[in-house]
């Protein structure tokens, strides 16, 4: 952040109170353009009926809180990482763990497939091999190096290159090789707790939360902020951008998820209910985006219908807070990482009977006609 | 009868929860909220005191109640979910079994009592060991079958009587201390004052097994803003709270803020929605199978097979970016062009692309090559680019860096977008991939849980 001295006649109050108004008419410009809410438009779209979500497999291996997990691109395979200072990479279509690294710092708050970053202020890389034999903590590499803990991390697309966030309040972007940083992006005025990278071909953005309650967008190559949200009324613990890379969504510890919409330049729908009074840790989409899976402190995932603004469904069984949710790569199954040491998979059983409760519908309204003649005819 | 003592810490609380920033356990943030609606006269839970035998148990409602409650206020239509939270505000220490140290909401006759405010999580408790020695000190001093420790209590006081045998006599001397004040107490409200203090200890020290809930995520306690508001010490303090009774501790006021956004519609979301509905496995059974439900990974094989399917290839057609992100689009797509004579935009786009990926090392190598094959004059694949794109792109190659070609990226793509794919998807290469795999009868299609109103393209 560019830092000035005061100039002639400010004082901090008078610049504070400057800031205030802008933020107000800021808001006011914003609220001209709008007209109607999310779900009101989405009145048009289908209920999603017969949604049936269920937890099939519980990976257990992990001696302390899981923290971190991340699906591999074979759309089977999981990394994640746990406070028990290990890092398992897991099959888990068949629950067999493949690797497992364990760490001289125990606390590795978030995990890729293959950077790992942690509380020690630093982000390693870690190749992995099909040899079980080789020693892969000798092959650690570090990359990153911030003033503060390590929050979350991205490879951009390719294992050359890491985005991270921090505790120290900013985000920057790494070359893996040589650990050299590329670019630093700054303005979050407090610990920034995640980020994601636009998943577009051409785009060069990604979105950050933090412990400011804000969600900003930022150009990679600029390393300006180029778009900002402040909804939330606490820290925002997790964002996650729609497939289509025009929205985001925020989990926050008010008990809300928000999503954003970029091109309307402002939030179009809170997901809460009188229920929910546990602060949201993580989301993610489903591949269409019309879900919302998000998990809670209280133990629990809530699945949103993103567009209805309703709460589809809720899956129980994690023991302890949930600290992460992942739907895997082609987006067939979610993960779920939790306190209680496990990690789960959980799919849709949903088999489209959604055309059986249409038949229903018509039989109804067969008979019912049928009965208006027969009484007619009388 | 709330003294001074009451009144502060029940506005401490109603503070705490106002200035949401302050809170260092923030995993449940709105938990004084909802205590405050249950505690309301009018319309929360009704407490009484139940006569049994010889004795009065005062100040309680039962679990059913609690259930009722939460299905009617919060807005919950299932009880699994009503048990399922108010456990965890048990779990919490907002209200507790007053005759369990496990703390679990049943949907019974149970016996429930509220906590004193003081004693919520949300007033940053870490209390110390020693406390926890002085209290389980004191319990033995008490004569009340009731009050017996259990096991893992027995067990921790004997651990806590090594770890401090130094001070041991100390924590004796307070532990008898606060044994007397206890006696002095109306034996009524000394009841509820037991319970809630043992509660407190249940969410501190929980039973072994149980969650600790007091766990805070590491991330948000390194970053304490106000160390000066995390009590330590429980029995320390000057103003103790053994001075107040808590039987009439006011529901403290908190601010709801309601404040409901004015919202915006995009089309487009909906669009992009629908238009994926069909290839959502959460919405849409995957063709063949989803392999975690049928243990069957044909789909997967499939996916990594040179041959796409339908479905994907009717992906494509969705927009530049679905052919550009699929590697076998790519592939069709680079066919296409180079039968055309076309090919190097593509190749040159892909070459950039891959350049913003390389260790920063490689990069003016790449650039230069880059440059040699597609821009400098007399290049063997020549792209054409705006004079102005061109201008920039010769300047940047001086000083080589990964958006060296940027401009001239943005053009092309431009290009390649409004030209050479509308005429791939247009062409017979494409027509016929599409078409291929047509013999999937229609009866076989998995059905999707929701109809798409339309399918719009959802051109980018």
């Amino acid at each position: 952040m560019a830092c000035q001295g005061l100039q002639k006649g400010e004082t901090l109050e008078s610049l504070k109170r400057e800031s205030e108004t802008l933020k107000k008419k800021l808001e006011e410009e914003r609220n001209k353009l709008n007209d109607v809410e999310l779900h009101q438009v989405a009145e048009k779209v289908e209920v999603l009926s017969a949604l049936s979500i269920k937890t099939r497999r519980v990976l257990k291996g992990h001696g302390n809180k899981v923290l971190c997990m991340d699906w591999c691109k074979d759309k089977r395979r999981m990394v994640s990482s746990s406070q028990d200072g290990k890092v398992i990479v897991w099959d888990a279509f068949t629950l067999n763990k493949e690797h497992g690294v364990p760490l001289p710092c125990t606390w590795v708050l978030a995990c890729a497939y293959a950077p790992l970053s942690g509380l020690d202020n630093k982000c390693s890389v870690i190749p992995l091999s099909l040899d079980k034999n080789e020693n892969l903590a000798a092959k650690k590499k570090s990359v990153a190096m911030h003033t503060n803990y390590v929050s979350g991390c991205s490879f951009t697309n390719s294992d050359m290159q890491l985005l991270t966030s921090s505790g120290d309040g900013t985000c920057a972007l790494w070359d893996v090789e040589s650990g050299q940083l590329l670019q630093s992006f700054h303005g979050h005025t407090a610990d920034v707790l995640s980020l994601d990278l636009a998943p577009s071909e051409t785009g060069n953005t990604f979105v950050s939360g933090g412990c400011d309650m804000k969600a900003n967008v930022w150009d990679m190559r600029s390393g300006q902020n180029i778009q900002s949200f402040e909804s939330h009324e606490s820290d925002i613990n997790c964002v996650k951008y729609y497939p289509s890379g025009d929205a985001f969504a925020s989990a926050s510890d008010d008990a809300t998820c928000r999503f954003y919409d970029l091109r309307a330049d402002r939030e179009v729908a809170v997901y809460q209910k009188d229920s929910i009074i546990f602060g949201a840790s993580t989301c993610d989409f489903s591949l269409s985006g019309r879900l919302l899976f998000a998990g809670y402190n209280d133990y629990t995932i809530n699945v949103w219908d993103v567009l209805k603004g309703t709460r589809a469904t809720i899956l129980f069984g994690h023991e302890n807070r949930v600290s992460r949710v992942r739907v895997s790569p082609d987006g067939t199954a979610l993960g779920s990482a939790s306190w209680d040491s496990t990690l789960r998979v959980s799919w849709s059983f949903s088999t489209g009977s959604n055309y059986i409760f249409r038949f229903i519908k018509l039989l109804f309204w067969v008979n019912s006609r049928l009965v208006l003649e027969f009484t007619v005819a009388f | 009868m709330a003294s001074d003592c009451g009144d502060v810490s029940a506005l401490c609380s109603a503070l705490l929860c106002s200035l949401l920033g302050v809170l260092g356990n923030m995993s449940a943030l709105c938990c004084p909220e909802v205590i405050a609606r249950m505690q309301d006269e009018k319309n929360g839970i009704p407490i009484r005191t139940v006569k049994s035998f010889l004795t009065k148990i005062p100040s309680v409602f039962s679990g059913s109640e609690i259930v009722q409650w939460m299905m009617k206020n919060l807005d919950i239509e299932d009880q699994v979910e009503a048990l399922h939270l108010g456990t965890l505000m048990a779990a919490h220490g907002y209200f507790f079994p007053i005759s369990d140290h496990v703390l679990t909401l049943k949907d019974d006759g149970t016996f429930y009592r509220f906590q004193t405010p003081y004693f919520w999580p949300s007033n940053c408790w870490e209390p110390e060991n020693t406390d926890y020695a002085v209290y389980l000190c004191k319990r033995t001093m008490q004569n009340k079958a009731r009050l017996e420790l259990a096991d893992y209590e027995a067990e921790s006081l004997a651990r806590l009587q090594r770890a401090f045998a130094r001070k041991w006599e100390f924590i004796f001397m307070q532990a008898e201390a606060q044994a007397k004040v206890d006696k002095k107490r109306d034996k009524i409200e000394r009841k509820i004052l037991d319970s809630q203090e043992r509660a407190f200890w249940d969410v501190h020290r929980p039973v072994p097994g149980c969650v600790n809930t007091t766990e805070v995520d590491i991330k948000k306690s390194s970053r304490m803003k106000n160390p000066h508001k995390t009590r330590k010490s429980v029995y320390g303090l000057q103003n103790d709270i053994r001075t107040h009774s808590p039987t009439h501790t006011p529901a403290p006021e908190v601010k709801l803020t309601n404040k409901p956004p004015i919202l915006v519609l995009k089309n487009s979301l909906l669009g992009y929605t629908e238009q994926y509905l069909e290839y959502d496995p959460f919405l849409t059974p995957p063709d063949p199978s989803n392999p975690w439900i049928s243990d069957d990974t044909t789909l997967w094989e499939l996916e990594a097979s040179k041959e796409p399917g339908q479905q994907r290839v009717k992906r494509w057609a969705f927009g530049i970016d679905e052919v550009l992100k699929d590697p076998v689009g790519r592939e069709q797509f680079l066919k296409f062009l180079e039968s055309e004579f076309s090919s190097e935009n593509l190749r040159f786009w892909l070459a950039v692309q891959e350049l913003k990926k390389r260790p920063i090392r490689e990069v003016p190598t790449r650039v230069q090559e880059i440059w040699q094959e597609f821009l400098a004059p007399g290049a063997p694949s020549a792209i054409n680019v705006d004079s102005k794109s061109y201008d920039k792109t010769t300047q940047n190659v001086k000083d080589p860096g990964r958006y060296a070609f940027e401009d001239a990226q943005e053009h092309i793509y431009k290009l390649m977008k409004s030209d050479s794919y509308s005429r791939f998807i247009r062409s017979s290469a494409y027509q016929e991939l599409l078409q291929a795999k047509k013999k999937v009868t229609k009866s076989n299609k998995p059905q999707s849980l929701c109809k798409p109103v339309q399918t719009k393209k959802c051109c980018k």
